[in-house]
């Protein structure tokens, strides 16, 4: 019996009973008021009383029954869990039943119920976060019993398996069962690429932020601002053909005029591309912290007869660098964990290189090959995409943990 | 700075209007010299009508104190002396402004000029998030009245001596200003006013958000400022116009219901409405 | 009189600050336009490489069900049309003549569409040796080749021939996975929102998970994808490109927008409801599900819009818990391999045939015009719904 068959079972036996256990508890409660006998709670409340009598000791045990047999404690077979849950369902629900009585407070025991529906729904993302953490970390820790962490930091040659080498058609240049993992190239076009994402997101996400928030009429801003966030709302993958199809092709023609030589896979194409998807992440954020500076401190500047753009430059900029850094970095956080741009517009092909217009690739894409075909789990070239993964999640948390920080601090200085 | 206040300069506007009910009437003879002069000055915001025909003098090297109950337009008007409202979109203005007899309103006014003559201070004390040096060096550096690190110094220095705060944060001047009391931000807001060396000092309730010891020092500082500079006060407290202004005039839903020197207006008021004020049955 | 307030129009220095006022002033226009002129460039490049996908070619020809054709479908056309009709056109006769042995020896005439490079002749994209291109182009002048609109794009699934390829299998791909993560993230984000929003005390477990969630927002997708493949696949035995482990995968994604808009739309309903209903006796669940619910839906709905949107689009997750695989069947349920209309992009980008970038594109537009629809009508519940209190 598979595990969707006997859960399909549980619920098929459970979702009858249940509705037997709503109609008799509240036919015992109505018979009971019928006497005459005064209730705590409304009919119905008891009806669902003893619902959760019935339903929540049996969904427990088949529950912790299947958590057992996941993390390999023991594995109970699924048929005896099956009728050990339906037993402990007719169990709860003949307590439910008679447990019904006058003085019962139905109601406030369902809103404990409920209160902790609520509470274990809402420790899903903490759960979340601890497996994230909790796999890559295990996974990663697999992955440094063989490479040493030293090798992995230091190391400027990035070769991990014949399949990536021949998809970087450089099948013959490393003879075979000779893997390199210096993850340093790696994280050199890594920081390339958001470099060059910054350095076009930032003057155009700033500026036009600046023009919305300080010189825009409310019809302008009202029209420009939706604009803008078209970009947020288009999918990467639809970036990155953007850049792969058009962008490139473009930059390589443009270098060879300069009599520049550029790679078809070279890293300013999904480097400027990125740059696009964050301006309006930049803008937006700039945007809001602008528009909470205080009108008093515009007034101030213009009071002592300072121009408009004396006034951005010299008091409101400098009053909003908080904020603006904060942008700053979550579009960095951004550049860096983003996939698939570098993926289809960028090299496969691990380069140390100062030269934007040659093929650089980055951390995100060696995670994508490395888990992408055949996936053997004991093979450092797969758990290699953990440690990088690893390395990925702790840089960007801290960045955004720093920009969350700026923010609260500057909303507490104008609050 | 382009703004749609639009100015219409009635002929003959310069000619105050002897109005019933609006006149200003201060004696003739020992009238000083008119350093700022509304007249006709109507205000709309959108479709509101927010100041009525207002005919208003003031006079230089004196303190004159526009009080009246909130929303009576005495702020709106305050704003109207250095066009800060040239900032909000859809205020509509009618009539005219002049200082030293020059229409402060006409095309060819530069307005950033305009400010360098006519300082402000606000009822918020709005530091500039710089150092205490810098929120004072700032404009003059900007206007190329302070050039050398010297002049500046000298200038900083002189401007937080007239504003009394010198001696409190000789020895800080790199502090940020925001980290100023609020008593010390509204004096450093003050100093960056004086060090543009502006003729005119328009302050909107400006101790309206100090605790009384602040105010008092500030009050104090009005008084002091009143030999060099035109100053116009708004505020909320009869009491801190009484102590502070030479004149004063009362505002009522857009009109100067009154204008005369202080002690005449708070001992003997001509208008009905006016007394109703100062001795507290409205406002 | 002197004229202090004009005459500084002289000043140098004056004429200086304002010239630099001038100069920012345009220096932030032009940021703007830069911005709205890439957007009009992407929109533009993206629909004149794709709108052509939508039409095919076809060629009217005689299939003829003789013997050889039992064999190979591909010998029931004349000999000088083999290498224009598209070979997908007669791969299926040997199977058909198997089924139905009365069709051997009948002829049939039928449109069928035409080999992937005469298509992309047509359109414009692709050269074909002189004498094919004189011999298409006498075909097309006798009324034997037409221009028809492309459906088979939309019912068809993934094929390694590029005129017969379509979106029908990575749509119900998509539709599949959207399905598990609504039903896996809505209820569990709304009722986390609700537990913060209105049940939680403000003590250290709140905040850690008030933080956590902020947190969670700003994670790189593809470590999402890290923790389906070790958590999913490895430990809990979902299959591997599965709707299932895609749908769980993007769900966790989405949990802290959904939680997010959710608790937006919570606070917007003002506190004298909440404590009108507690006057009447309510306990709080049932202020919650009686009152603050229904007045913040609309709220909720269009978070958990946005939120499916956002996922819809996403594709890193998803390639590396495996949904790349070649479809060209729709998955019948969400435990069977399945791609998704990004991860279908995906893999056609990839492919070199010229052919496969006008499919690409296609699949793009098809896909933006599904977000804009979402997003539209996310901002149209917000208009009609939205409440000013």
């Amino acid at each position: 019996m598979g595990i969707g068959t006997t859960t399909l079972l549980l619920i098929a036996v459970l979702t009858p009973l249940g509705f037997l256990a709503y109609r008799l508890g509240r036919g015992k409660a109505l018979t009971a008021m019928a006497a005459g006998i005064s209730m705590h709670s409304r009919p119905q409340q008891y009806g669902w009383y003893s619902v959760v009598w019935m339903g929540l000791p049996a969904l427990g045990v088949a529950i912790a029954a299947a958590l057992l047999s996941v993390f390999g404690v023991i594995a109970p077979a699924r048929e005896l869990v099956l009728i050990v849950s339906i037993a402990v369902a007719a169990l709860g629900l003949a307590h439910g039943l008679r447990a019904i009585r006058p003085e019962v407070r139905a109601r406030n025991a369902l809103d404990r119920v409920i209160r902790l529906l609520l509470l274990s729904a809402a420790l899903i993302s903490i759960i979340t976060t601890i497996s994230i953490v909790l796999s890559i970390l295990f996974e990663a820790m697999r992955f440094f019993r063989e490479v040493s962490v030293w090798e992995f930091v230091t190391g400027t040659v990035w070769s991990p398996g014949d399949t990536f080498l021949e998809a970087a058609g450089r099948g013959d240049e490393v003879g075979e069962g000779t893997s390199f993992f210096g993850s340093v190239p790696l994280f050199a076009g890594t920081f390339m690429v958001t470099a060059i994402a910054m350095a076009t997101a930032l003057p155009i996400g700033l500026l036009s932020a600046i023009f919305m928030s300080e010189y825009a009429t409310h019809r302008q801003r009202g029209f420009a601002k939706p604009i803008l966030e078209i970009l947020a709302g288009i999918p990467t993958v639809v970036y990155g053909f953007f850049a792969a199809i058009t962008v490139t092709p473009i930059i390589v023609d443009i270098a060879a005029f300069f009599g520049l030589d550029a790679s078809y896979s070279n890293i300013l194409s999904p480097g400027i591309v990125m740059g696009i998807m964050i301006i309006p992440f930049i803008s937006s954020l700039s945007d809001d912290v602008i528009n909470s500076i205080p009108q008093t401190l515009r007034e101030g500047a213009y009071a002592l007869g300072t121009t408009k753009s004396e006034t951005i430059r010299q008091v409101i900029l400098p009053a909003a660098l908080p904020g603006v850094i904060s942008a700053f970095l979550l579009g960095v956080s951004r550049a860096l964990g983003e996939t698939m741009i570098v993926v289809m517009a960028a090299g496969v092909r691990p380069n140390l290189t100062w030269n934007p217009l040659e093929d650089m690739t980055t951390v995100t894409v060696s995670i994508v090959y490395s888990l992408t075909g055949d996936l053997a789990f004991d093979s450092p070239q797969t758990l290699s995409a953990f440690a990088l993964g690893l390395v990925l999640f702790t840089v960007t948390l801290l960045l955004n943990l720093v920009s969350t920080y700026l923010v609260r601090r500057f909303k507490q200085r104008y609050d | 700075m382009e703004t749609e206040v639009k100015t219409e300069t009635t002929a003959g506007a310069q000619t105050m209007s002897q109005d019933v009910n609006n006149t200003p009437a201060v004696d003739e003879s020992t009238r000083p010299d008119v350093k700022m002069s509304a007249s006709q000055l109507n205000l709309w915001y959108g479709d509101t009508q927010a100041l009525y025909d207002i005919n208003l003098d003031m006079y230089s090297r004196e303190v004159t104190a526009l009080i009246g109950p909130s929303g009576c337009g005495k702020s709106t008007f305050l704003r109207c002396l250095n066009r800060m409202n040239d900032l909000i979109p859809q205020v509509k203005l009618q009539g005219n402004v002049t200082l030293d007899g020059e229409d402060i309103y006409d095309h060819s006014v530069d307005v950033v000029q305009l400010r360098t003559f006519v300082g402000m201070v606000f009822q918020k004390p709005n530091p500039f998030p710089k150092s205490i040096y810098e929120n004072i060096a700032y404009a003059p550096r900007l206007h190329g009245t302070g050039t050398s690190r010297s002049e500046l110094d000298d200038l900083v220095e002189s401007s937080l001596k007239r504003a009394g705060l010198w001696n409190e944060v000789a020895d800080r001047l790199d502090t940020p200003g925001t980290e100023l009391s609020g008593g010390q931000q509204q004096r450093l807001c003050i100093a960056r006013a004086i060090a543009v060396n502006p003729e005119v000092i328009l302050m909107d309730e400006p101790a309206s958000a100090l605790d009384p010891l602040a105010t008092a020092t500030v009050e104090e500082l009005i008084h002091e400022l009143k030999d060099n500079y035109t100053i116009v006060i708004v505020t909320h407290n009869l009491q801190q116009a009484a102590r502070v202004a030479g004149y004063t005039a009362f505002f009522h839903m857009g009109k100067v219901v009154e204008f005369n020197d202080t002690d005449t207006l708070f001992t003997n008021p001509k208008e009905q409405r006016t007394e109703d004020y100062i001795t507290g049955r409205f406002g | 009189m002197q004229r202090r307030l004009t005459g500084s129009a002289e000043d140098p220095r004056i004429k200086a600050r304002y010239r630099s006022e001038k100069r920012f002033k345009s220096y932030t226009v032009t940021a703007l336009f830069v911005a709205f002129a890439i957007i009009i460039a992407f929109f533009t490049d993206i629909i004149s490489q794709g709108y052509t996908a939508f039409w095919k070619t076809e060629i009217k020809v005689t299939l003829d069900y003789n013997e050889r054709a039992a064999r190979i479908g591909q010998f029931a056309l004349a000999e000088d049309l083999r290498d224009i009709v598209s070979r997908g056109a007669t791969r299926s006769i040997p199977l058909e003549i198997r089924n139905n042995p009365e069709l051997a020896g009948t002829t049939r005439e039928a449109w069928v569409p035409t080999y992937s490079r005469v298509d992309q002749y047509f359109k414009g994209n692709e050269e074909l040796p002189p004498e094919m291109a004189a011999q298409v182009e006498s075909l097309k002048e006798a009324g034997i080749i037409r221009t028809t609109f492309n459906w088979a794009f939309f019912t068809s699934g993934d094929s390694k021939l590029p005129e017969l390829a379509g979106i029908f299998s990575a749509m119900v791909g998509s539709i599949l996975v959207l399905f598990v993560t609504l039903i896996v993230a809505f209820p569990i984000g709304v009722m986390s929102a609700i537990y913060l929003e209105e049940f939680a005390p403000d003590n250290k477990l709140t905040q850690i998970i008030e933080v956590n969630i902020n947190n969670l927002a700003a994670v790189p997708s593809i470590i999402f994808g890290l923790l389906g493949l070790a958590v999913f696949i490895n430990t809990f035995g979902v299959p591997r490109s599965s709707a299932l482990v895609g749908g769980l995968t993007l769900a966790l994604m989405t949990l802290p927008i959904i939680i997010i808009s959710t608790r937006a739309a919570l606070r917007a309903v003002p506190d004298p409801i909440r404590l009108g209903a507690f006057a009447m006796g309510c306990s709080r669940w049932q202020v919650v599900r009686d009152h603050v619910l229904p007045l913040s839906l609309p709220g909720i709905l269009t978070g958990t819009i946005i939120g499916l949107a956002q996922a819809m689009g996403e594709t890193a997750p998803l390639i590396i818990v495996g949904m790349i695989a070649y479809i060209p069947e729709a998955p019948g349920s969400i435990f069977e391999s399945a791609t998704v209309l990004p991860a279908q992009i995906f893999t056609w980008a990839s492919e070199p045939r010229k052919a496969f970038v006008e499919k690409t594109a296609a699949g793009i537009i098809v896909l933006l015009a599904v977000l804009l629809t979402l997003n539209a009508l996310a901002v149209f519940m917000r208009r009609k719904f939205e409440r000013r209190w």
